[in-house]
């Protein structure tokens, strides 16, 4: 018996905005949805991984465990940046990896305020903020994209374009928290955040939660369990390796490449085998950079991808079909388990009208400032 | 000896750690410089992020000029912070690369030139913090 691990229960709640219900009521509801999706309960988990973010010193996983089951089995929380959720199903994946564990519960929640994420300057003098630049969100990828367009002439309207495509794939995903139609002069036209990212090529601050239950072959056997089950061929975390501009301007290229690179090796295959790719879309520059970082074209065309329409539903590598963080919505904690959910979902052939066909292997991509960048790559099994 | 309670007189500090203001002489920007890599990083250092060395990391000031390597146009942000303004990541000439705001340019993409030189300047700013101390911090401006 191989010491593989499968994805064999998984669900995500649909996004939106929860002001009256807490972070662990939320990820509650992820969890059981979850163990219902594999028939199993909370009495056969043997421990629980729990990412979130905003809440981090809270101990959300023994508080999702109040309200699903006190079964006393060991909990971990984890937070790091957007890469939480897929940090959380990593150490699941490890401890069964390493023969700790046969059955584990990972949980990703979050709940966001509005507003603009980041910024610069601490709590000692004053702050830097709009001083010394900016770090708000929306600037660092905007900084991002610029270094695309200083290197290729990668143009505001490709940018555009990954919105448009975004969108349009959220209305076929019941669960993203928009489902409509953006048309290019729309996302070109509407206001201005941090050129080129406009307010409609900006990922959406919402509440969410999704779960995963984790199992060896021999217990996804004895549960008999395999029919459903995904096998998680590789799971890559790295954080940034040291690059001369780093500090002043986050690197999300060179920690997305390192993970990229670890996973196809992990997996034994390259980016032309992959089916479906769910990437950290948080601002449309990024999912542009992505696609070269993730090795799904060359460096330099990355324009000509969304320009062609290759990512599309359809078209020769479909990124982001469930909408993406720009139009599914981006709940930090949960996000990184959303995309294993959406992953699944397609090589179980079980995505409805947004349905790969074919799908057979997917990747799913976070990477958070600091940085974080987690690389999943998931077969049928 | 000082009284407790008394708090000290204002002075006049850098807005960032790496932002020196001597009590003699002009305000710099502090780099550090490995001696066994030669990797010129801003702010002072006792070890190498990029090659890991222990000894050898000595302290520079940081040239104040550089290129303009990347920029983006701030039109929304947090309440109380002007906008448009242009947030730039100048690479300092000699090694460093500093993230500010690019002033002397309209923030207008088109106008904004991917590699154009510039000064980079230290001048005092109108925030002062709660207990009154005075700030200086650096900006970029076009170099003709």
């Amino acid at each position: 018996m191989s010491n593989d691990v499968y994805v064999v229960g998984t669900d995500m709640i649909k996004f939106g905005r929860f002001p009256e219900r807490s972070v662990p009521e939320l990820g509650a509801q992820a969890a059981l949805m979850a163990l219902d999706d594999c028939g199993l309960t909370i009495h056969d988990m043997q421990a629980l991984y729990s990412g979130n973010l905003f809440e981090a010193s809270a101990g959300v996983g023994q508080r999702i465990l109040r309200e699903i089951g006190q079964t006393g089995i060991p909990v971990v929380n984890t937070a790091n940046a957007c890469a939480t959720g897929a940090t959380a199903f990593r150490e699941g994946w490890m401890a069964i990896k390493a023969g700790i564990y046969d059955v584990v519960l990972c949980v990703g929640s979050e709940q966001m305020g509005s507003g603009l994420l980041g910024g610069g300057g601490g709590s000692k003098g004053i702050p830097t903020e709009g001083l010394l630049g900016s770090g708000t969100m929306p600037s660092v990828f905007a900084h991002v994209g610029l270094e695309h367009t200083r290197q290729y002439g990668t143009t505001f309207e490709q940018f555009a374009k990954v919105s448009v495509k975004n969108h349009h794939h959220s209305t076929l995903n019941p669960k993203a928290m928009y489902q409509k139609e953006t048309p290019l002069e729309e996302v070109m036209g509407a206001e201005m955040i941090s050129y080129p990212n406009t307010k409609l090529m900006c990922s959406v601050n919402v509440d969410g939660s999704a779960a995963a239950v984790l199992c060896s072959e021999k217990k996804a056997r004895e549960l008999g369990l395999m029919g459903r089950a995904v096998k998680v061929r590789a799971s890559a975390l790295t954080s940034d390796p040291y690059t001369p501009r780093n500090i002043a301007m986050m690197d999300f290229n060179a920690v997305t490449r390192l993970a990229a690179k670890t996973a196809y090796e992990m997996a034994g295959l390259g980016p032309d085998e992959v089916d479906l790719i769910e990437l950290h879309d948080c601002f449309a520059t990024a999912e542009l950079v992505h696609y070269e970082n993730l090795g799904l074209c060359k460096d330099g065309e990355a324009g000509r991808l969304i320009d062609t329409g290759e990512t599309q539903l359809g078209g020769r590598i479909p990124v982001n079909v469930s909408g993406g963080l720009l139009s599914k919505g981006h709940p930090l904690g949960a996000t990184g388990i959303a995309n294993i959910y959406e992953v699944t979902t397609h090589l179980r052939g079980e995505a409805g009208n947004r349905q790969v066909d074919g799908a057979r292997i997917g990747l799913t991509h976070v990477v958070g400032a600091g940085s974080a960048c987690a690389v999943h790559i998931l077969e049928k099994a | 000896m000082s009284a407790a309670g008394v708090k000290p007189a204002p002075t006049t500090k850098g807005a960032v750690p790496f932002l020196k203001v001597p009590k003699e002489g002009e305000p710099y920007l502090a780099g550090s410089k490995c001696g066994k890599c030669g990797e010129v990083a801003v702010g002072t250092r006792e070890t190498c992020g990029r090659c890991g060395a222990r000894q050898g990391v000595e302290p520079v000031k940081l040239a104040s000029t550089g290129k303009l390597y990347n920029f983006t146009v701030v039109h929304r942000n947090f309440p109380g912070v002007p906008v448009p303004f242009i947030s730039a990541i100048v690479d300092v000439d000699g090694g460093g690369t500093l993230k500010g705001n690019l002033l002397g340019v309209d923030p207008d993409p088109a106008k904004i030139k991917f590699d154009m030189p510039v000064n980079i300047v230290i001048r005092p700013v109108p925030q002062k913090d709660k207990d009154g101390n005075s700030y200086l911090a650096y900006f970029f401006e076009p170099r003709n």
